[in-house]
């Protein structure tokens, strides 16, 4: 029996799984294909059937050939039904972010938009607008460099770079980390910039209390159509650069109409972090949202504790 | 490419269940993904063997059940299939569906020895 999928009867001599051996499977159970990536640091050239690479230090090991040493009645296969959440780890701990955000009365919005949108100088914008309010810290994700983190401290509000490296996404095991490096904020404020990307980010929760999705007047009013899923998940969307509108031909009413097909529930504020128009039904909505104080008494109907 | 940090997801859970039950070797894993949910199947087979690769499930094969996409029309009062997250009604052309089924993302089971 084949050991890597259990179809045909041939004997196999190895059991790796970077191949099949073609000459095992004679029945129709053959729905999966030969997967060769000959990217890896091994090549050769075989014939299939017989071929044996053994990929240096694997540690997996069945002696040589399990088919051969199969014992009746001792078969170590065997089926686990899972039924798991594949992002049931990320979603755990964005759990624990969001208990831990909560307890200090700190309203987390998490937001997210394509590169170049505009989410820092909006950032900066509220910021300045908002520190003398509420205590403000900034949580920010770029692949490399800590240029918006920079940005951010500028205002005088603390902020933690996060580096994600080739990663487009921030997950919950970062945001706790960097929970971990910024103070406690009283009832304050927390933005978490996402990595600048309208797709991946989508699926990962961090622990916000909303996601806030920017898009910018210079990105085309069918975005929401093109990236469902991002415009699905938030909350609110920021319609950002509306200063340059008469510059140029995009038809916010279209632009709203698809955000709302997709998203029948999602709030549409249009702004500019340049002039600042739309800014304070933002700030209005922060306050209102959110949070807060009213967060706590939340928190208590749930049953999380004061 | 998120497609490979689910995958990562799915070698922890993986990892959990040999600490529940021990086990040497994964010989499939079988995952539930909805059509209109957040991963691309052949994003995720596209890196699995990459990702695998030196890990518990290294050599294992990959099986992707799709689910299709479902909603509840408020107009007609009935499930409807959906092709988009956002499609209208197929039956009367309402946008008025609400997503019911086809956003699941999660590992069904795994053959291990």
């Amino acid at each position: 029996m084949c050991t890597i999928c259990g179809c045909g009867t041939t004997d196999i001599v190895e059991e790796h799984g970077v191949g099949h051996p073609t000459g095992a499977h004679a029945g129709p159970a053959q729905d999966h294909d030969h997967d060769h990536d000959h990217g890896q640091d091994h090549s050769h050239t075989h014939a299939h059937g017989a071929h044996h690479h053994e990929p240096a230090e694997r540690t997996i090991d069945f002696g040589k050939g399990l088919a051969g040493l199969h014992i009746p009645g001792m078969t170590q296969e065997r089926t686990i039904r899972i039924e798991r959440d594949i992002l049931s780890k990320n979603d755990a701990l964005a759990e624990a972010n969001r208990t831990r955000l909560i307890d200090t009365g700190t309203f987390a919005l998490n937001l997210v938009s394509s590169p170049g949108s505009g989410k820092t100088s909006l950032l900066v914008r509220a910021i300045t607008d908002l520190k003398d309010r509420w205590p403000i810290a900034v949580i920010e994700g770029d692949q490399q460099t800590s240029r918006d983190a920079d940005r951010i401290r500028a205002t005088g509000v603390p902020a933690v770079q996060v580096n994600t490296g080739k990663g487009c996404h921030l997950d919950a095991h970062m945001v706790g980390h960097a929970l971990d490096h910024l103070p406690p904020l009283r009832d304050g404020l927390l933005f978490i910039e996402n990595v600048g990307n309208l797709v991946c980010p989508a699926a990962f929760d961090l622990g916000e209390a909303h996601k806030v999705v920017v898009l910018s007047v210079t990105e085309g009013e069918d975005k929401p159509l093109k990236y469902p899923g991002m415009f699905a998940a938030a909350d609110l969307m920021l319609l950002n650069k509306s200063d340059l509108l008469p510059h140029l031909e995009f038809d916010v009413a279209a632009c709203l109409a698809a955000a709302l097909r997709v998203n029948p529930y999602i709030q549409i504020l249009t702004v500019s972090a340049r002039t600042g128009e739309g800014l304070a039904a933002f700030y209005a909505w922060i306050e209102a949202r959110g949070s807060l104080r009213p967060r706590i008494e939340e928190s208590m109907v749930n049953g999380l504790g004061p | 490419m998120h497609e490979i940090s689910l995958v990562e997801n799915v070698i922890a859970l993986v990892e959990d269940e040999r600490r529940k039950q021990p086990f040497s070797r994964v010989r499939m894993i079988r995952l539930t993904v909805g059509a209109l949910g957040h991963a691309e199947p052949e994003a995720l087979r596209f890196c699995f063997e990459a990702v695998t690769n030196g890990t518990i499930a290294d050599g294992a094969r990959l099986e992707i059940e799709t689910i299709p996409g479902e909603g509840w029309c408020l107009l007609c009062r009935q499930t409807v299939p959906l092709a988009e997250r956002f499609a209208a009604c197929p039956s009367c052309g309402s946008a008025g569906v609400r997503m019911t089924a086809g956003g699941d993302l999660h590992v069904s089971e795994m053959e291990v020895e």
